[in-house]
């Protein structure tokens, strides 16, 4: 079960939104993830906390396939991001680093920046803890389930390397 | 029932005789690249996460330099640096300041009918030749670099059928911009959009890459062109043996069709800060430019560099415009050279690049500050995608790029095109 306060943000966020192209040959994700959504909140990366969760409208990561996307969301501590529908190499991307992505097309309007969010990612739910409200996600296939589990496509992998191994 | 040529292009690569959308299937990849945008990333996944040793197939993978060359920081050459060690360590195809990657890609190693995947979401340009290509993260590119395979769903099609000629002064990047216009950033989300009909016949392999290379714009995941004997000839006198030139199946299934009559467009303009937010160029009213930009994988090839050499011949780029030039490769540079083009850029006073993806990604050439507007032959017009985060990019083809630099303001190209 996931837990944390929601920061709302719009329609196609694109990822040069979430991590511009200036910073993405910084040596480590450390070094740039202070520059998450710079063009639209340049303080985000001071204000945001350790399991908060992003809200976002429709297509959300669309365009590049940068995956320093996902990965300074995850280095700053989002625990998920709940969007409308996403784009699909960040939603490929989200997984394989092991951020959960639910997809929930009725919570957006029933939910403001602060409130907290409440989420069942195997299950498909997701409840608004501030309006006692709760929505039915879509639910992850089992083989993507299977990544996320394991914190990402390099823990699954690593994991059949042990399992070969015996 | 039948199947699209992008089905059967993932039945032969997961080694199945039928696959259906919505199916997940493993495929086997025929080729990988990857640039200087992630691969930094990418090698640390692989060397400390993975723990691997070895690619696994040395011939089969791409490194390309493209994206901040050359080096405008010691950190960008410390990530370049770290690219051509991994490169000699794995004896890997590498290239440096040769050209945009998906342009080298297409130069040098694309064949139809294959699956190819790579770090960059303009992977789909290889439909242009009847190959899949799909754009991935580092950690997908890291497990393909590892294995040789990728887990894929099976994706739906959607047709668009092609009618009719382009009037003089119209492109095919004014019909692709149009059609992201029409269905949306999202409206192909997951999905391969299928170009086809008798315009496409007749279409240039620059033309047919112009259209598919923009396909992620509407969200999909591959853009497709059944590949003919044009496609055939460019491969072969590239060197390379055709593979099966797939074709879709009369009773394919396509999740929806849609239909142009090319006739009917105008030069079409994406207005910030969305590629789906599109308008015919007469429609824009008065816009002041700042800057002008003809390159990127969009949209740098000859035949656009000859577009904009027959409008800038003999005139001058407006003292208040800059207007950079940057050929897709270094063979599109060498020809342009050849044929007098560059010649005729320089006395117009735009400021040739060196091939790379410059202006059109923000990260490093010719970046706008605040409050400026650029327009561009680029892929993208996000806030902030070429420079400060409150700067405008409007999107074109390289004739109205041209035709705007010259006057300083959006303009229809049609007047100056002979």
């Amino acid at each position: 079960m996931i837990k944390g306060k929601v920061w709302k943000f719009g329609d196609n966020i694109d990822t040069d939104q979430v991590i511009p192209s200036q910073y993405l040959l910084l040596p480590t994700v450390e070094e740039m993830k202070q520059y998450t959504f710079e063009p639209l909140d340049k303080r985000f990366a001071s204000k945001v906390g350790s399991g908060d969760i992003i809200v976002g409208g429709e297509n959300f990561g669309s365009g590049s396939s940068r995956e320093q996307a996902p990965l300074v969301l995850k280095a700053l501590g989002i625990s998920a991001v709940v969007a409308k529908s996403f784009a699909r190499i960040f939603f490929r991307n989200a997984i394989n680093i092991g951020l959960p992505v639910i997809v929930c097309q009725e919570i957006y309007d029933s939910v403001q920046s602060e409130d907290v969010l409440e989420i069942d990612v195997k299950q498909g739910s997701v409840k608004n803890l501030k309006t006692k409200e709760q929505f039915t996600a879509t639910k992850l296939p089992e083989h993507v389930m299977n990544i996320l589990e394991a914190n990402g496509l390099i823990g699954l992998l690593n994991q059949s390397k042990v399992k070969e191994a015996r | 029932m039948g199947m699209t040529i992008g089905e059967k292009i993932l039945a032969r690569a997961s080694g199945k005789d039928i696959v259906k959308p919505g199916e997940i299937i493993t495929a086997k990849v025929d080729l990988c690249m990857t640039n200087d945008a992630t691969t930094h990333l990418s090698i640390d996944i692989f060397e400390q996460q993975l723990k691997a040793e070895k690619v696994f197939d040395p011939q089969k993978v791409v490194l390309i330099i493209d994206h901040n060359v050359p080096a405008e920081s010691a950190k960008t050459a410390e990530v370049h640096k770290k690219m051509r060690l991994f490169s000699q360590k794995h004896h890997l195809p590498f290239y440096e300041g040769a050209g945009i990657c998906h342009q080298i890609m297409v130069e040098d190693f694309v064949v139809p009918g294959q699956l190819i995947v790579a770090a960059d979401s303009h992977t789909c340009a290889y439909g242009g030749l009847g190959a899949l290509g799909t754009g991935v993260g580092c950690t997908d590119f890291t497990s393909v670099l590892s294995t040789g395979e990728l887990w894929l769903m099976v994706p739906e099609s959607l047709k668009f059928v092609l009618e009719g000629d382009l009037r003089s002064g119209i492109y095919a990047r004014d019909l692709i911009l149009k059609i992201i216009g029409d269905i949306g950033a999202n409206g192909a989300n997951y999905k391969i959009m299928e170009f086809g009909g008798s315009a496409v016949k007749k279409f240039t392999l620059d033309d047919r890459i112009v259209l598919c290379n923009m396909a992620v714009e509407a969200g999909a995941k591959s853009g497709l062109i059944e590949p003919d004997e044009q496609v055939v000839n460019y491969v072969q006198a590239a060197g390379r043996q055709a593979m099966d030139l797939l074709k879709s199946d009369e009773d394919a299934v396509y999740e929806k069709i849609y239909r142009y009559i090319l006739d009917e467009l105008e030069p079409m303009v994406a207005r910030p800060h969305f590629v789906d937010n599109v308008v015919p160029v007469s429609k824009i009213g008065e816009v002041m430019i700042d800057q002008g930009f003809i390159g990127s994988c969009n949209n740098g090839r000859i035949e656009e560099l000859r577009v904009a050499a027959q409008i800038l011949k003999g005139q001058n780029v407006d003292p208040l415009v800059k207007l950079f030039i940057s050929p897709a490769s270094k063979e599109v540079f060498r020809q342009a050279l050849d044929e007098g083009l560059i010649d005729i850029f320089v006395a117009s006073g735009a400021m040739v690049l060196n091939p790379n993806c410059s202006v059109c990604w923000g990260g490093c050439q010719g970046v706008i500050g605040e409050g400026e507007t650029l327009i561009s032959t680029g892929t993208r017009n996000f806030k902030g995608r070429a420079g400060h985060a409150d700067s405008s990019v409007y999107l074109a083809s390289a004739a109205t790029v041209a035709a705007s630099a010259l006057t300083g303001k959006i303009t229809d190209p049609r007047r100056f095109v002979r």
